[in-house]
């Protein structure tokens, strides 16, 4: 049967074939060298940006840098703590700008105000409810010591009658910046803080004797 | 600005309705026989020419001798105001009757004078500590709580 003349193509097939040979032959001369890796860059940034270091202190610097304070506060101190967490005096600076309506997403206890004896239960509850692990911070006078209403018949003597206390920050009120002191005193504490504590103390945290 | 209606003038009203109910009166003040309070109170606050018909609030005194009960009544309507009292005589339980069928607001200012005075208030609704816990001893605005 007869090829018809419009099948017919415009090179021959031995021309076809010494043109791929020479597409193939020029991309082999020009292909002796490897790619530079383009990732090449990193070795020389990882080298300055690695750090080498425990996991005690990698966990104990993100627990401290991410305190979120639960929301409890009972009398006139929240008013120094909410300036506190205000534009000017900035608590988000380090970390803790954060308030958690729930205080099972909370491990910080920031105690502003005076405590009675009939809100200490709740009190008691909502810190039973926060998550290891987690910190306590007296706020001002009544926190510490139940200050000018210690001896009432209605208040608790200090927080760290029905709470276990890490910080104590003295003022009536104190100033943002006592508050903020507190903090980073409190900072300063969790760093040095083992990260998985005795499992017999963690048992014991809280309880009375 | 609101009258204050004397309390001589009232007590007449008062004593014309019900005699023998008032204790004693002032100027400023009259003072009921906690029996008659009910009553006399229902007569103030339903009395056209009086009608009042708001409690501004009411407090407890304690004078050793006898707890005082103080009233201060206002109508919205006439703008007249008049303060009303009654005394308790037995500091073991001292009574008077309340008045939460007449004001509503009388409610938990009855309860909180319950809670720290000891007064109670006879068929009042809910009469349960408010402030302080139940179980705890004694009433703590009472001269003699140390």
């Amino acid at each position: 049967m007869e090829v018809s003349k419009d099948r017919e193509y415009i090179y021959s097939p031995t021309e076809l074939d010494r043109i791929e040979g020479q597409v193939i032959e020029e991309l082999r001369a020009s292909s002796q060298e490897s790619i530079p890796d383009p990732d090449e860059w990193l070795d020389e940034e990882l080298e300055r940006n690695i750090l080498l270091t425990s996991v005690d202190a990698i966990l104990n610097w993100a627990r401290r840098s991410s305190l979120w304070p639960v929301i409890c506060f009972p009398a006139c101190c929240a008013f120094e703590f909410i300036a506190a967490e205000g534009p000017r005096f900035d608590m988000s600076r380090f970390g803790m700008e954060i308030l958690r309506a729930s205080p099972r997403q909370a491990d910080l206890m920031i105690t502003a105000g005076t405590l009675t004896w009939k809100m200490a239960p709740n009190v008691r509850r909502i810190y039973n409810q926060m998550p290891e692990p987690k910190w306590v911070i007296a706020m001002g006078a009544c926190a510490i010591s139940g200050g000018i209403f210690r001896s009432s018949y209605s208040v608790v003597p200090g927080y760290n009658k029905i709470i276990p206390v890490d910080v104590y920050v003295p003022g009536c009120p104190p100033r943002p910046e006592a508050l903020i002191y507190g903090v980073r005193m409190l900072q300063n504490k969790i760093a040095k803080a083992p990260v998985v504590p005795d499992p017999l103390q963690l048992l014991e945290k809280g309880k009375k004797e | 600005m609101t009258v204050a209606l004397s309390g001589k003038e009232i007590a007449s009203q008062i004593e014309e309705k019900f005699p023998g109910s008032v204790e004693e009166s002032s100027q400023d003040s009259l003072v009921m026989k906690s029996n008659s309070l009910l009553p006399a109170a229902t007569f103030l606050k339903d009395t056209e020419s009086l009608k009042f018909d708001y409690l501004n609030y009411i407090t407890a005194v304690d004078y050793y001798s006898y707890f005082e009960v103080v009233y201060q009544l206002t109508s919205l309507e006439h703008n007249h105001s008049i303060v009303i009292k009654t005394r308790c005589y037995t500091r073991e339980n001292p009574a008077v009757p309340s008045v939460v069928g007449l004001w509503q607001g009388a409610n938990s200012q009855e309860r909180e004078i319950y809670d720290l005075m000891g007064i109670s208030f006879e068929k009042h609704p809910n009469l349960k500590r408010m402030f302080l816990w139940e179980g705890f001893p004694g009433h703590p605005l009472r001269k003699d709580y140390l």
